[in-house]
């Protein structure tokens, strides 16, 4: 006998915070005939939900993390299970406080008002039983709450079920996944299958182990969170509800006391790293307490009890409080820290929804319910799509070693460019070798190590002097070096040599291959074989998906360049919109080729050194590419230019990047040739041309108007988001990107300080700008433009500031900095005509 | 007064119990470890008779090096020090347990009042080594008590025996076994915690006599696992729920 419905629309495997979450919005969508299945019983199913501490503070360095967290909030006070209670950010150390004044910036360009650093008195006052006397000052954020997790999951689940669009079944186990041509076709179960063309699997850290079921991964990891319960706590003996004074972080020990009724929390994420493997979580019969609660292992946390004794030797001190209960709580880590969403690259119609904590449970259910029915989400979801990950990525041993160095940084002081420190050197380019004999400087992307700048280099430092922009203050120098700066002022001299071979690469073939870029590209994508295009890839709705250039290679073969970090999603945006009939296909040739860039006023006097080709202005144009002979190699080059300058990419199959290398940097001695590191090529270079990023400037969140991307025309042919484009155009414009220059980098201090991105743009006198959508500006990028000896930064801004010359502020780490608007939409503040690129 | 207490590590119970490969054994792997509730009795006992008379307390276990978690737990309690027989994991059985005691309480240097064991361990069960201990000490025992009082030199156990209380005086220096109830066990508060990891642990590595009980194999009974019963829901289900109230004497 079956205890299921023979066939569903879409099953939700799971009935944790984001399960339930997704069933809602789902139906609240429209969808009906939807399953959802949980292998525990309810409310509670025993994963980690069942066991959060359920407290939310709502500011996070990350967009995409603070608007998910935004909305969840907002879900969790609707459904009424939202307690607000306030939150304080203690810190311990000098360096704390400057990182809780980024984080007041940071609340200011995601736009939750009302945070404040306060002193230690005033911590004291909110929060009697702390010894002020430890700590420096504090973040207040009063909009820090605690919720009903479970409650809110039933109210979820009951909503569907109301709508008639949700059949719940619970203590059932999943025991299959069928997979047929590729696309999910059925959900096995202890109680009979059920056929169904949409799977979700949102079962937090058991998802790896389902998602294997259909041949899919999920690269997280089940890893301890140490918490325990002490109480009756005197103080909060009368207590009339689960808490009534702010929660602490203790920033500098990486734990959290707060208030439980007549109890007092303290966790930690300080302990060791303690991972396990989804297989060897219990069932719901083996586990005492609850699958996911494993039990405490105090001498992790001797430390921690100390440390909680300085900060509260009221409670935590007295001898009549006792510890009640003490476990090692089980949440989902993930190798990048972010959350694991969307369609598996691996199986159509197998969503994954996981490694979601409680404060952005709704919010992800909404958004991926939105992607699931509308092909987007509102809030972009890029850095939590799970086709983000490269196949190294999935690897068990880099998603163990990233998760445990991670996990002792969810309360730390994480800059902007830190590198990881597991798990490198995974893909060296043909040149590695070279470059470590320059003294490269390797940062890390998506596994590629690049070289960011060149110890070689450090002798330029002299002769640029204070063009160099140098920087004193400790925190914009970390993982930057003058020689960048040197490097670029040097590229635009003479020339330099940029390893790109962190590009994904993969090409459209087949007879249906124009139909399938021209559905993708916003340009026009049918031009003569050779021609280069730089185009827009946009969501439904008319936002950015991605900004990439395409080689049209032959008839039928059409080359799709793009960055490392994003390329993997590129590629399946572009597979999902292959033509229905098979006619076209795609070859990822990442690990095929690798590409040098040469650019710089010198590159054709080089490139012209080494090849009979004609290089010349007219005999090679701007925007075409072909193969030449390169010495004894046979190069596809391609002029285009990413920095601003005259050059070329030149792209060889991988093996013979070494000789293409010396080739190239032997012919270029005579003419000043010198390796340029990736702190030119994304940053100093694009900046001062005005180039946009994507991730940065580019975003579901902005469309092409916004950024400045329209071309007079707009092709005949279809492709995805024409109608929003097309809409887009002809709407009033709201905001525009535009570039701005620091004017006075002085702090009170008198030390010059230099912002790096994600920093509020501010009106002048001190107050958030917003757009008609409510879009806060803030500095989409931030960086040295050498040649304009000026730091810029880009910024989305409404009419009335976008115009040149207006005087607006920056906020960075607790001071305020003016900047004007030096440059409007597109047109570039270095070369604005684009003389050294069409030379 | 001096009181030793002896515990035993056992495997934290309430889910269904996996076996290892060889069935030998309880697979632990996914399990933690605790000692029986009668053993957090004891030592509860060990602690308040000397927070009343004065003197000190000793914890002993004899298992693997991880028991030290549960020597320091008991420290955490307020026993004052801790020794710790190393064993390779085997398991000791009774009579072989209560020999290392006894050498262990002779190297110890001390002459404890009173040494306080749980009736049984939470997995074997055996029910002997206290009264072994005893027996090699030629000192009185009481066993099953679930009070424990000391007065002049005379240690005071109670324990039911159907419907009446049975007590006993037996003079110090003397040995018990206490059970369930004897005492409400504390909960150790954080001060007691980073006491605890200070607190002195001394080892030792006996050596395990040649077994005369040897474990052949152990079964996982037939049992009905984990179950929700639902009574009923929203008013309908109010009159089953009174029923189980009644039954289990809360009305």
């Amino acid at each position: 006998m079956s205890n299921v419905p023979a066939s569903a629309k879409c099953v939700v495997i799971g009935a944790g915070i984001v399960g339930n979450s997704v069933v809602y919005h789902l139906a609240r969508l429209g969808w009906t005939d939807i399953v959802q299945l949980d292998k525990g019983s309810l409310p509670n199913p025993g994963g980690s939900t069942g066991h959060a501490s359920n407290f939310i503070f709502p500011v996070d360095h990350t967009k995409e993390m603070a608007q998910l967290t935004y909305d969840s909030v907002k879900q969790y006070r609707e459904m009424g299970v939202f307690t607000e209670c306030g939150g304080i950010e203690v810190a311990r150390t000098p360096e704390r406080m400057q990182e809780l004044a980024r984080r007041v910036s940071s609340a200011k360009s995601w736009g939750i008002d009302g945070t404040s650093i306060i002193t230690p008195a005033q911590i004291k006052e909110l929060v009697p039983y702390i010894d002020e006397t430890v700590i420096l000052g504090g973040f207040y954020t009063p909009g820090v709450g605690v919720v009903d997790s479970l409650r809110a999951g039933t109210i979820m689940r009951e909503r569907a079920q109301e709508m008639g669009a949700l059949t719940v079944c619970a203590g059932i186990e999943v025991i299959g996944l069928d997979v047929e041509a590729g696309r999910i076709t059925r959900v096995r179960t202890t109680q009979g299958d059920i056929e169904a063309g949409t799977v979700v699997i949102a079962c937090g850290l058991w998802s790896p182990k389902l998602a294997k079921m259909a041949g899919a991964e999920i690269p997280l990891t089940p890893a301890v969170h140490q918490m325990k319960d002490i109480g009756p706590v005197p103080r909060f003996k009368d207590a009339k509800g689960d808490i009534e004074y702010p929660i602490i972080r203790d920033m500098d020990t990486n734990m959290y006391e707060r208030q439980h009724g007549t109890g007092l929390e303290v966790g930690s994420y300080a302990h060791r790293p303690i991972l396990h493997d989804p297989e060897e979580v219990p069932s719901v019969e083996e586990a005492p307490l609850s699958p996911t609660e494993f039990p405490f292992t105090q001498k992790d946390f001797d430390l921690q009890d100390e440390h909680s004794l300085e900060l509260m030797p009221e409670i935590i001190g007295d001898e009549s409080v006792g510890q009640k209960y003490a476990i090692n709580g089980l949440l989902s880590l993930t190798p990048d820290g972010m959350p694991i969403l969307g369609e598996t690259p691996e199986v159509k119609g197998l969503w994954s929804v996981a490694a979601v904590w409680i404060k952005e449970g709704p919010g992800t259910g909404r958004a991926v319910a939105e992607w699931m029915t509308h092909g987007e989400s509102e809030i972009d979801l890029h850095s939590s799509d799970i086709a983000r990950f490269h196949d190294h990525h999935k690897s068990r041993k880099h998603v163990k070693d990233r998760s445990a160095e991670g996990f002792n940084k969810t309360y730390g002081i994480v800059h902007p460019a830190e590198q990881w420190n597991s798990n490198r050197n995974v893909r060296l380019s043909p040149y590695f070798e070279r470059e470590k004999s320059l003294g490269a400087v390797f940062f890390e992307t998506v596994g590629w190590e690049r070289p960011f700048w060149y110890e070689s280099n450090a002798h330029l430092l002299e002769k640029y002097g204070e063009a160099v922009m140098p920087r004193t203050a400790e925190w914009e120098s970390r993982w930057w070096n003058p020689i960048i700066n040197a490097e670029h002022l040097a590229m635009r001299e003479t020339a330099g040599l940029v390893d790109l071979t962190a590009f994904a690469l993969f090409d459209v073939i087949g007879p249906g291959a124009l139909e399938a870029v021209q559905r993708v590209a916003v340009r026009q994508m049918d031009v003569a074989v050779g021609r280069v295009v730089y185009t827009p890839v946009l969501a439904n709705g008319g936002g950015f998906k991605s900004d990439l250039t395409i080689m049209r290679l032959g008839h039928d073969q059409f080359r799709v360049v793009t960055g490392g970090a994003h390329g993997m999603a590129d590629k399946k945006w572009f597979r999902d919109r292959l033509p229905a009939d098979g006619t076209a296909q795609i070859v990822d040739l990442t690990s095929k080729y690798t590409t040098l860039g040469i650019w710089g006023p010198n590159a054709r006097k080089i490139l012209s050194a080494v090849t009979s080709a004609d290089v010349s202005h007219d005999g090679f144009a701007f925007g075409t590419c072909r193969t030449i002979e390169v010495d004894s190699l046979r190069v596809l080059a391609s002029r285009i230019s990413y920095v601003g300058d005259l050059g070329w990419e030149l792209y060889v199959p991988i093996e013979q990047g070494a000789k293409l290398w010396d080739v190239i940097s032997e012919a270029g001695s005579p003419h000043g040739l010198l390796p340029v590191g990736i702190g030119v090529y994304g940053t100093t270079g694009r900046l001062e041309k005005s180039y946009r990023a994507f991730g940065n400037e580019l975003e579901t969140d902005y469309n092409a108007v916004e950024a400045g991307m329209t071309t007079a025309k707009v092709k005949a042919a279809d492709f995805v988001g024409k109608e929003a484009h097309l809409r887009q155009r002809d709407e009033v414009q709201i905001t525009t990107l535009c570039s701005l220059t620091v004017d006075d980098h002085a702090s009170k201090s008198g030390q010059k300080r230099y912002m790096l991105g994600r920093e509020p743009i501010l009106t002048k006198a001190g107050g958030p700008i917003e757009d008609a959508k409510g879009r806060r500006s803030y500095a989409t990028s931030a960086g040295s433009a050498p040649s304009l000896g000026k730091h810029v930064l880009m910024s989305y801004l409404p009419p009335e500031y976008a115009t040149v010359g207006t005087e607006l502020l920056v906020e960075f780490l607790g001071e305020q900095y003016p900047v004007t608007v030096a440059g409007v939409g597109a047109k570039p503040l270095f070369d604005p005509e684009n003389l050294r690129i069409m030379s | 007064m001096e009181i030793l207490v002896c515990i035993k590590r056992v495997p934290l119970s309430g889910a269904k119990f996996s076996l290892t490969a060889d069935g030998r054994d309880i697979d632990t792997s996914r399990l933690g470890f605790t000692v029986s509730p009668h053993e957090e009795c004891a030592v509860e006992v060990a602690v308040r008779l000397v927070e009343q008379h004065g003197g000190s307390t000793t914890v002993l276990s004899l298992g693997v090096e991880d028991a030290e978690e549960q020597i320091r737990d008991a420290l955490a309690v307020g026993i004052d020090e801790g020794i710790l027989l190393v064993t390779d994991g085997e398991e000791w059985d009774a009579q072989a347990t209560a020999g290392a005691i006894v050498d262990a309480i002779a190297e110890s240097g001390k002459s404890f009042d009173l040494i306080l064991f749980g009736n049984e361990s939470a997995d074997a069960s055996g029910n002997q080594v206290g009264i072994r201990v005893a027996h090699a000490l030629s000192r009185p025992t009481l066993s099953g008590l679930k009070g424990v009082q000391v007065s002049d030199g005379v240690l005071v156990g109670e324990r039911p025996a159907g419907s009446v209380r049975e007590v006993f005086e037996v003079s110090l220096p003397a040995v018990a076994t206490v059970k369930d109830g004897a005492a409400i066990p504390r909960y150790p508060s954080v001060p007691g915690r980073i006491r605890a990891k200070k607190k002195p642990v001394h080892r030792s590595t006996p050596t395990r006599p040649l077994s005369l009980l040897a474990k052949q194999s152990v079964s996982v009974p037939e049992s009905v696992g984990k179950q929700t019963k639902i009574l009923g829901s929203g008013p309908e289900g109010i009159s089953a729920l009174v029923d189980v109230f009644r039954s289990i004497g809360v009305i």
